[in-house]
């Protein structure tokens, strides 16, 4: 078989996507999205690291920072997002099985997050709006260093992405709770309290528990929703308040004062909200995945599967009292919400991660010998990453540590690069690589050696470009500023050298599943299906 | 008396042992999976012990900086310590502006870096001649902005914004900003001629 025949029919024939569910079909249209922003994401990434080593001449200053304002929002709601929402909106009604609530909605979900993320990214591109993704106030709605139509394409697109996760998370809880038509009356109550861990909360206090309704995933799922939604709620109205400023000042030539709202507070309320998705979802729904990634390479039930639930709970709860850890060197803020919020909740976060890892890996040990398969290794490689990430976490949010850590580069690179790329992205592949036969009804893979390929160099691509970044972090490297002189090029070099492999990883990575699926099949992705999934469910059940 | 650059070189040394430590047993634990061997039921009581070093860890770290860097008792008793003075800073129009340049700080003495910005949220970071950091905090309009510090080696230092204030701000330093003398020991990674 030719190249071109390969690349255009798949590996052995490839997918057939007229034999794909609607379920099937949604959960790939937002994979494979997802992962074409995660490559636009690596891409401006591997920018900004060339330019950390020498500033390339094509790029100003002004367009350097609209690339670092764009590149987390991509990587984080164009990619992350859209992964996680779709892998989740299959397996909800799967885990629960019953059709999702709305297909329709699913649908909607992926084109609001996808075109709000281009949107957004075009404010960026388009006009160098530049206030990166912390929006401190009054930053985002300064009109003298950016035009207000830049500002206000930026917030439609922010606003596109979140109604995109407004109807995922209503979507997700219907699914949960509604009872199909012609099905038995289900305990719409009952079902919500188990999901949102209130029965395992209860059952502490019974002598006798009370049955859970949802599966263990369910309950991750439904706990680190709740974040996302709460989150949304937040950068909205953040978005509003920007929205009405550039409009007024920036096209009506008014007159509202930044000082009309209070900074501090705007970045309290603000970094409370972002913290759910930092804090909160990223390690619940990562903690989920784990113990369902757990059970099917096992086969086992889960270790301590009772704490488990109650650490997922924590860990909600958690998420909701951490954020003062970003205002530790701000003066203004108290020195009680500086030492409760900023240092003792957040330690519990180590804790709560660290049940997470304990359990996942006794409940593989118990499985042993296991097959050192795709979804294994880079589950084992998520772990780690989270190992890596979250101690350096509980290090800056230190008083102490956090006077001579904020804002470089380790808080960057030692902790959110290795949290984000090297623990939650290679969880998602473990997730994507045991989803890719059920998705695809059983297409197989074109190569495992770029598979393995694939693995080494974002493993070691990931927690090099970390460390050396978080090496020039201690030396006083600072985050979000351009050195000119190449005070800290021996550390930018081999960022950027790792950077390159990580690129290359994904190159590898993609291919790999264009030539296994094939380009005819990934297009037909977004065709209708011609089933329907209330049929399927019957069929399974009658199976 | 510590100051950052033993904190940081400690920090270095613990973490690359930690990292090093935390992928070792990893890939101890992706060989062992593969192979064959008896498997003993996990015992609730190693998992319970686990937490408690966890919980140990996690809190104990803040236990141990408040007992061993000197900055931390200092900044969270700040409002009932007297200074022997006070720097004004004013933030404007991505511009640091110094009521006294440079700042001379006595050896030893409490002084108060007290900074506002007019605008935006900028940062105020004092930085050794190494480019290494001594200290810092956020600028915020419209709120206090007091760090109070104590230096005890002599060396010039360059003030330089921590914080992103727009593409205009990303080079807002003023050099030679802080003047440290009176000191038996001088900072070596920042001492410089002429000054």
């Amino acid at each position: 078989m030719s190249f071109l025949n390969k690349l255009l029919d798949g590996h052995e024939g490839g997918l057939k996507h007229e034999g794909m569910t609607p379920m099937q079909k949604i959960a790939m249209r937002f994979v494979v999205i997802g992962l074409l922003y995660y490559g636009l994401a690596a891409l401006e990434g591997m920018i900004m690291r060339m330019y950390e080593i020498k500033p390339l001449p094509f790029i100003d200053e002004s367009h350097f920072f609209s690339i670092m304002t764009v590149h987390p929002m991509v990587g984080i709601f164009g990619s992350s997002y859209m992964i996680v929402f779709g892998a989740f909106l299959f397996l909800t009604p799967f885990l629960m099985k019953k059709p999702i609530y709305s297909i329709k909605m699913a649908n909607q979900s992926w084109m609001f997050i996808g075109g709000g993320t281009l949107i957004m990214w075009l404010a960026g591109f388009l006009f160098s709006y530049a206030p990166l993704y912390t929006l401190y106030w009054p930053l985002p709605a300064d009109t003298e260093q950016f035009t207000a139509i830049g500002g206000i394409v930026y917030i439609v697109g922010v606003v596109g992405i979140m109604i995109g996760t407004f109807l995922y998370t209503y979507n997700v809880f219907k699914t949960i709770v509604y009872t199909p038509p012609g099905w038995e009356k289900q305990p719409a109550g009952e079902l919500l309290k188990s999901a949102l861990g209130i029965t395992g909360l209860m059952n502490f206090f019974r002598k006798k528990d009370t049955e859970h309704l949802v599966p263990l995933p369910i309950a991750a799922i439904a706990r680190g929703t709740i974040d996302v939604g709460l989150n949304a709620i937040v950068i909205s109205t953040a978005g509003v308040l920007i929205l009405i400023y550039l409009v007024a000042n920036g096209l009506f030539s008014a007159d509202m004062q930044g000082t009309w709202v209070d900074a501090l507070l705007y970045k309290n309320i603000f970094w409370w909200g972002l913290d759910l998705v930092a804090d909160g979802l990223v390690l619940v729904f990562v903690a989920g995945t784990w113990y369902l990634l757990a059970m099917m390479i096992s086969g086992k039930d889960l270790y301590m599967q009772n704490v488990a639930r109650a650490a997922l709970f924590l860990e909600m709860v958690v998420s909701w009292t951490v954020w003062s850890h970003h205002l530790m060197s701000d003066q203004g803020q108290s020195n009680t919400l500086k030492v409760l919020s900023g240092e003792v909740v957040t330690a519990f976060e180590l804790v709560t991660q660290g049940i997470a890892v304990f359990i996942v890996l006794t409940t593989l040990y118990k499985a042993k010998p296991i097959k050192m398969t795709n979804e294994l290794k880079f589950l084992l490689g998520g772990i780690l990453g989270f190992m890596l990430a979250v101690p350096a976490g509980i290090i800056q949010a230190d008083l102490g540590m956090n006077r001579v850590l904020h804002n470089t580069q380790w808080i960057i690179g030692n902790h959110v690069h290795v949290a984000i790329l090297v623990g939650l992205t290679m969880t998602l592949y473990s997730a994507i690589y045991v989803l890719f036969p059920i998705l695809t009804n059983g297409v197989k893979l074109y190569s495992q050696k770029l598979a393995n390929a694939h693995f080494w160099l974002h493993l070691v691509g990931g927690i090099g470009m970390g460390a050396f970044m978080g090496m020039a972090g201690i030396d006083g490297m600072l985050r979000r500023t351009i050195y000119y002189n190449g005070e800290y090029n021996t550390y930018m070099i081999l960022a950027g050298l790792c950077g390159a492999m990580m690129l290359l990883a994904f190159v590898l990575f993609l291919y790999n599943i264009i030539m296994s699926i094939g380009l005819k099949g990934l297009l037909g992705i977004y065709q209708p299906s011609p089933m329907d999934t209330h049929e399927c469910i019957a069929e399974a059940k009658d199976k | 008396m510590a100051d950052s650059v033993d904190v940081l070189s400690t920090l270095k040394l613990v973490y690359t042992i930690y990292a090093l430590a935390v992928i070792s047993l990893i890939a101890w634990y992706a060989y062992r999976i593969t192979q064959q061997g008896e498997v003993k039921p996990a015992k609730k009581a190693i998992f319970w012990t686990y937490v408690t070093v966890l919980i140990t860890m996690g809190t104990g770290l803040h236990f141990l900086t408040f007992n061993l860097v000197p900055w931390v008792p200092m900044d969270l008793d700040r409002a009932n310590i007297k200074s022997e003075k006070t720097f004004k800073i004013t933030y404007k129009d991505h511009v640091i502006t110094l009521d006294e340049k440079p700042m001379r700080v006595p050896c030893n003495k409490y002084v108060i870096f007290d900074a506002y910005s007019e605008d935006l949220t900028y940062g105020f970071g004092i930085f050794r001649q190494d480019h290494s950091l001594v200290t810092q905090m956020q600028v915020v309009p419209g709120n206090g902005n007091d760090l109070m510090w104590k230096f005890g080696k002599n060396g010039t230092y360059y003030i330089r914004s921590t914080e992103y204030s727009g593409p205009k701000g990303a080079q807002m330093i003023v050099q030679d900003a802080v003047i440290v003398s009176g000191c038996q020991e001088d900072d070596t990674k920042s001492m410089k001629k002429g000054i």
